[in-house]
């Protein structure tokens, strides 16, 4: 058996045979066994996997429908925590969703219920996009919204009982979703009108996230949320008191136990295209400037040049988030 | 699939005889400085888009076509933002503001950001195309009281509810991925931004009919560059208003 010529042959067919390996020094290291370890009669298993490595991982980059379905599971998610605390628009509330909705004040209640019509409008929005190859609605008791993992009793055990843990977890799941819209625009790129859409609920996600972080650092039950000043000049008065942007890391967000990964750099998959990454959201580097560095003469808060730019995350980032909210044994985001 | 653990004494003894190649040597080479960096990344419109002639009408400003044509056009967008929220430091309303307010760290907050995000882009352009920067703009605010509360809010608002909808709307004419993702990162704190302005003026409006489709898709209504420019165009003066018919 010749690797070379087959690697050779390979070339042929695909003359970026070598640059897939090259970009995957990983593989490399699986061939540093052969010569130690590996009895020759296992060479072309091993030769497999590490085609498979090299083909399996850069083939694997997300299609349109795979994005969108991606962005569908996300928002039926979102969808599924509003109507659980709410009630789902246009249907009588449950007593206890009765009880909670006064918990908040009146223009509170009403920026909810706009962020709950939005979610369940792009959980159609999506669906009809995708017609036949939509994802089938997930039921909803695939989701935990306690983090219990569908025990109910998980660390948000009062989310639907208690406003501060509802807000605390609504902006975990926006903030998710705009860094999860970004690290999926790339891969949207072929089709204009697909990107369009996807940008346009991009938008709309930080909108949201914006308004629940003015209403957390303002409380559930104040009418005038806008007018309350986050709490410190420092990222460590982030947890409870956010601004309306993402300072720094948020100090973790909003439980960091749970949160801090939503504000904290995401594992590139191999099929990432060149230079996007996905660094936490302190990241002060753009375009490969550091711009505290570069505009220091500014004389700008530190905290200015993170707060600036918000940061992609990848599919398997974003899934192992997501899947905080599902219960043992869904695959939705496995 | 299986977990690969990384042993970085391991790989880099190996891996150096088959692997160091000069590619990537290079690639951290440009990586280390910064201004060689931002080169690198805009490296791939500038030949193109060299060949291919900006169209031009008299008196006005071409923003260009291709790629840098885009980054440009964000560029004059956050010259505007950026010098309003300056000049609003000077009126009375702003000044007039308690230090702890939260309108006060709000508009500071604006201030930086749209500061940052105007340099972000003079830096990138200037190291990737020279040639074909815009020049600083002169705004026309003319119209704005910088004095008041209600005319201050009102122009903000009208400011970041507009970047959001030209950012999502050039997001099509993006040809690199990575300015795409660039334009994204930009966009999501303008609509931070566009939310908290609007609750400013009346809370709990950051989603309203005006700038999201609620009662149906619920997506953002983005708008075409000759439709932002027309409005952008208003609050620059003569010898500085914006063409971006190169944009396609």
């Amino acid at each position: 058996m010749n690797i070379f010529a087959i690697l050779s042959e390979l070339e042929k067919t695909d003359p970026e045979v070598f640059e897939r390996f090259d970009s995957r020094r990983r593989v490399f290291k699986h061939m540093t066994g052969f010569g130690k370890t590996l009895a020759a009669s296992a060479l072309p298993l091993a030769l497999g996997s590490i085609f498979n490595k090299a083909y399996g991982q850069t083939t694997s980059a997300p299609s349109v429908n795979d994005v969108l379905n991606f962005a569908l599971k996300l928002e039926y998610l979102e969808s599924y925590f509003y109507d659980a605390g709410l009630g789902v628009a246009g249907s009588t509330a449950t007593a206890a969703q009765t009880t909670f909705r006064a918990l908040f004040s009146a223009t509170n209640l009403s920026a909810l219920d706009k962020i709950r019509t939005d979610e369940a409008n792009h959980v159609k929005y999506l669906a009809t996009a995708l017609g036949a190859n939509a994802i089938a609605a997930p039921a909803r008791t695939q989701f935990d919204f306690t983090g219990g993992k569908g025990s109910g009793t998980g660390p948000f055990a009062d989310v639907f009982l208690n406003p501060a843990t509802f807000l605390a977890v609504a902006q975990s799941l926006e903030d998710t979703g705009v860094r999860a819209y970004k690290g999926g625009a790339p891969y949207l790129m072929s089709n204009k009108d697909v990107l369009t859409a996807a940008l346009n609920i991009h938008s709309v996600e930080a909108r949201h996230a914006s308004r629940l972080r003015t209403m957390r650092r303002a409380g559930a039950n104040n009418n005038t949320a806008s007018a309350v000043a986050p709490a410190g000049t420092t990222e460590a008065g982030r947890n409870a008191s956010p601004k309306s942007w993402i300072s720094g890391k948020d100090n973790g967000g909003a439980s960091p136990t749970q949160t801090a990964p939503i504000y904290d750099a995401g594992t590139a998959p191999s099929y990432t295209p060149t230079g996007i990454t996905f660094p936490a959201e302190d990241n002060v580097t753009q375009g490969g400037v550091n711009l505290q560095t570069a505009l220091s003469s500014l004389n700008f808060p530190t905290l200015a040049f993170s707060e600036a730019f918000d940061e992609p995350l990848p599919v398997p980032t974003v899934s192992a988030i997501a899947s905080t909210f599902t219960i043992t044994g869904s695959t939705l985001f496995s | 699939m299986s977990k690969i653990t990384q042993n970085g004494t391991d790989e880099a003894e190996f891996a150096k005889p088959l692997y160091v190649p000069i590619k990537r040597r290079s690639f951290f080479m440009y990586a280390g400085a910064t201004a060689g960096a931002t080169a690198l990344l805009l490296a791939g419109c500038k030949d193109e888009d060299n060949n291919v002639a900006a169209p031009t009408t008299p008196g006005m400003v071409s923003v260009g076509t291709g790629d840098v044509g885009v980054l440009n056009y964000a560029y004059a967008l956050e010259q505007l933002e950026a010098g309003f929220y300056t000049q609003v430091r000077t009126g009375t309303y702003y000044t007039g503001l308690a230090a702890t307010s939260a309108e006060k760290q709000i508009l500071d907050d604006l201030y930086y950001h749209e500061v940052i995000h105007r340099e972000f882009f003079k830096a990138a352009i200037t190291a990737a195309a020279p040639t074909q920067i815009i020049k600083a703009l002169e705004p026309d605010f003319s119209k704005i009281d910088f004095n008041s509360r209600t005319s201050v809010l009102g122009t903000a608002k009208a400011f970041e509810d507009l970047g959001v909808a030209a950012y999502n709307g050039a997001g099509r004419y993006i040809q690199s991925a990575q300015y795409l993702v660039i334009a994204g990162k930009i966009v999501s704190v303008e609509a931070r931004h566009a939310a908290i302005i609007r609750d400013l003026v009346a809370e709990a409006s950051f989603v309203d009919s005006d700038v999201v489709a609620i009662g149906s898709t619920g997506l953002e209504l983005s708008k075409e560059p000759s439709v932002v420019v027309a409005t952008a165009n208003t609050f620059l003066k003569d010898g500085s208003k914006l063409d971006v018919s190169g944009i396609k």
